[in-house]
């Protein structure tokens, strides 16, 4: 086949793209430029957007002996992703830009692209396992699992996409790229989000949403116990950095319950409060086969290595219904419900929604 | 493999490359007083001598550099300087809107660190530079100006200037005049003496000999300020440990390439406009950009309009097919080249463009591999540039 592999500059897509190339695929290398004036972004080797990530993802193509280019993302990137994310802010949602950027980028723009220009599918280094069975399950490397960003993915784009890292774990992966003479190999994980140069979320946010002080409210009592500077800098589950002016009654922690971008308020209350027993989700994407009638068994992931819990899932419409057969606490909108069937060869996902409630 | 890329870089030849080998077996510093260092200096003036007779200059007037990036930079900063620190008025700075980065950007950082103002020329569609801009410029900021430099031929679209022209109508007003000659030199008929221009870069790697030796043609008069300082090798203009092998290949290029002109451009012309000429039956929207006269023998360079420069350039590389999109990168992605904003090409128009470059080995082969892919490769970029409308 002819296909194309992502190379952002780390150790599991130069690794991807080897055993592409070993596989028999005829492969070209792509940087994605992702953003608009590189310097902005972070530096160093945390991330996936600097001039340097450039450069070693061709050096690895280079070692590869496969033809590599740079194409520009950015504007795309800016308007799917980094826009998306602050929006999603504001509204009081807690968004996974990864998954964003796997449902917009990756898999839609740069697909689309590679597909228009003779190629067979794209290649990417996401720890997933995508085998002949058509089936996305989970990593062999349970700690570095990244089926839960890839989820989004409709069965098309699956059609199109491989993941050649699946079945091992990143150590292995390390240890083939310094077998391979791969300059990446023990580049450091790339984490957080990209686009936020010094990992400071709620201070990029604050930068482009401005401040707007607001009261923080208790839910048991209704008393506001203290004053925010953005309702956006809160996500649902947090308990940090919530500057309380006065302690709880009880004098047990506090945490984000909800967030009322209408009245720019955060409501606290305690662990307990958290708890969730059902989950509203919109935008249904069914992975495997016809999009179920009836209700299914299967187990429900709620944010990004998060718990995994049993659940009973019905779709109907457009909304994603599930009924949680043990509460989980921090269920924050605008993260993904993703739904597995356990198996021994590795969780199938089933298929994603966004979490309205 | 069809390797129309020499503008960028084109192989060695045979003799400049067994020149250079001979030369880099032999110890000697030039600068050297004893008999291994009276042969290196030997060998490097033997091959200014060489330099200069092919280029109409004198011996003297030849200083050799580490390419053209370093003579532009040394021409544009050097004489700048020099003409600013013997007459305090003199700060502004005359160039083209189309000339290479190595004069743009350097032509740019006097601007933002030197207090220089610099008077941009414009083109015309066709990318040519009208005397008439220069010589108004000249009436209303003559006293004023530093130096003017202009390119011979463009790298990208391979217009030819009329430099002696311009070159005199600079020297009316006193002004000396810089010519990045870098894409003429074996190309067209390049004379530093009969053009009347003060300073001319040329470069090894664009006519045959090695990346990383080129050489300012700097007029006895004309001073220039050092960019580098150290042993002062070259008319205390430049230092640096001279690279006699790397010297004697490039005369050994320069003087084959100067020699054989006329019958290269002929040949090389000929299988261009066959080139062109199939190009145009292949894909009949295709825009031909530069002057259809005054250009380079090789060069051809097209908009193909509803594609992306990028994505034909891949299509085209995957089957063994190399060219450029002519325009520069910055942090690896594409940019609109300046030189087709400058000739009024829209953004799409100048992204959607990419140069063909034939020279000295290329044959009639390369353009048929060329004609056989493109019609595809127009194909497929076309349907991944209409997935770019704004959504």
């Amino acid at each position: 086949m002819r296909v194309l592999a992502a190379m952002s500059g780390g150790v599991d897509s130069a690794v991807a793209a080897a055993r592409a190339v070993e596989a028999g695929h005829d492969v070209t290398g792509v940087h994605l430029a992702l953003a608009r004036n590189p310097q902005t972004y972070r530096t160093g080797a945390r991330g996936c957007c600097t001039l340097e990530d450039s450069r070693d993802a061709r050096r690895a193509a280079d070692v590869l002996g496969i033809p590599f280019y740079v194409w520009d993302m950015a504007d795309r990137f800016h308007a799917d992703v980094v826009d998306d994310f602050v929006a999603e802010y504001a509204a009081g949602r807690t968004p996974n830009p990864c998954l964003r950027c796997n449902e917009k980028i990756k898999f839609a723009a740069v697909l689309d692209r590679a597909v228009a220009l003779g190629f067979d599918a794209v290649v990417t280094g996401h720890h997933a396992r995508l085998g002949p069975d058509g089936l996305l399950r989970r990593s062999v490397d349970e700690a570095k699992d990244q089926s839960y960003v890839l989820a989004v993915l409709t069965r098309e784009q699956l059609d199109r996409s491989i993941f050649p890292l699946g079945d091992s774990t990143k150590a292995q992966v390390r240890q083939e790229a310094a077998g391979r003479g791969l300059a990446v190999a023990d580049k450091p994980d790339s984490h957080d989000i990209c686009f936020i140069a010094d990992g400071d979320t709620r201070g990029f946010l604050a930068q482009r949403l401005g401040e707007a002080p607001g009261d923080v409210v208790d839910a048991t009592t209704g008393a506001v116990v203290g004053r925010h500077g953005g309702a956006y800098a809160y996500t649902v589950g947090q308990r940090r950095g919530l500057h309380l002016d006065r302690p709880a009654s009880d004098g047990r922690p506090r945490y984000v319950l909800s967030i009322t971008p209408k009245t720019n308020t955060v409501t606290v209350g305690p662990a307990e409060a958290l708890e969730v027993a059902t989950v509203r989700a919109t935008r249904p994407v069914w992975t495997v086969g016809p999009r179920p009638d009836g209700p299914i068994e299967c187990e429900v992931q709620l944010r990004a290595h998060g718990v995994v819990v049993p659940a009973a899932v019905t779709v109907d419409g457009d909304t994603l219904h599930a009924d949680l057969r043990q509460p989980v606490r921090g269920v924050a909108a605008g993260q993904a419900i993703v739904a597995y069937r356990p198996d021994p060869a590795g969780d199938i996902v089933l298929g994603s929604a966004t979490i309205t409630a | 493999m069809a390797y129309l890329d020499h503008a960028a870089t084109t192989p060695m030849l045979d003799e400049a490359l067994e020149a250079y080998v001979a030369t880099a077996r032999e110890v000697g510093n030039a600068s050297s007083l004893h008999a291994s260092g009276r042969r290196a200096r030997r060998r490097v003036e033997e091959s200014r001598e060489r330099v200069a007779a092919a280029l109409g200059a004198r011996p003297s007037e030849v200083i050799f550099t580490g390419g053209g990036t370093e003579s532009d930079n040394l021409a544009v900063k050097g004489i700048f300087w020099a003409r600013r620190g013997a007459d305090a008025r003199r700060t502004r700075v005359v160039s083209s809107a189309v000339e290479h980065h190595a004069v743009l950007d350097a032509v740019d950082w006097l601007g933002r660190h030197e207090q220089a103002e610099v008077g941009w020329l414009p083109v015309d569609g066709a990318g040519r530079l009208h005397p008439d801009a220069l010589r108004a410029e000249l009436a209303e900021h003559g006293d004023r100006i530093a130096l003017v430099t202009a390119m011979w031929a463009n790298n990208e679209v391979g217009t030819v200037q009329r430099i002696a022209e311009l070159a005199a109508a600079a020297a009316e007003h006193g002004v000396p005049f810089h010519t990045d000659a870098i894409q003429a030199v074996g190309q067209v008929p390049v004379d530093f003496a009969a053009s009347g221009v003060a300073a001319l870069t040329v470069t090894g790697h664009k006519l045959g000999g090695p990346v990383g030796i080129g050489a300012l043609v700097l007029a006895r008069d004309v001073a220039a300020v050092p960019l580098l300082h150290g042993g002062g090798q070259e008319r205390d203009v430049r230092s640096g440990t001279l690279d006699a092998a790397g010297i004697v290949a490039f005369a050994v290029s320069v003087e084959a390439a100067v020699k054989g002109q006329l019958e290269y451009t002929a040949r090389v012309a000929a299988l261009r406009d066959d080139l062109v000429e199939r190009v145009r039956q292949a894909v009949p929207e295709v825009v031909f950009n530069g002057d259809p006269t005054d250009r380079l023998p090789g060069n051809a360079h097209f908009s193909f309009p509803g594609c992306e420069g990028d994505a034909l350039l891949l299509l085209l590389d995957a089957q063994g097919i190399a060219c450029s999109t002519g325009s520069a990168c910055s942090a690896g992605v594409a940019q609109p080249s300046h030189v087709l904003l400058a000739m009024g090409a829209d953004d799409d128009r100048a992204r959607s463009s990419l140069r063909f470059s034939l020279g000295h080995s290329s044959t009639a082969e390369d353009v048929d591999a060329l004609i056989a892919a493109l019609p595809a490769a127009v194909d497929r970029a076309r349907r991944a540039a209409a997935l770019r409308t704004p959504r």
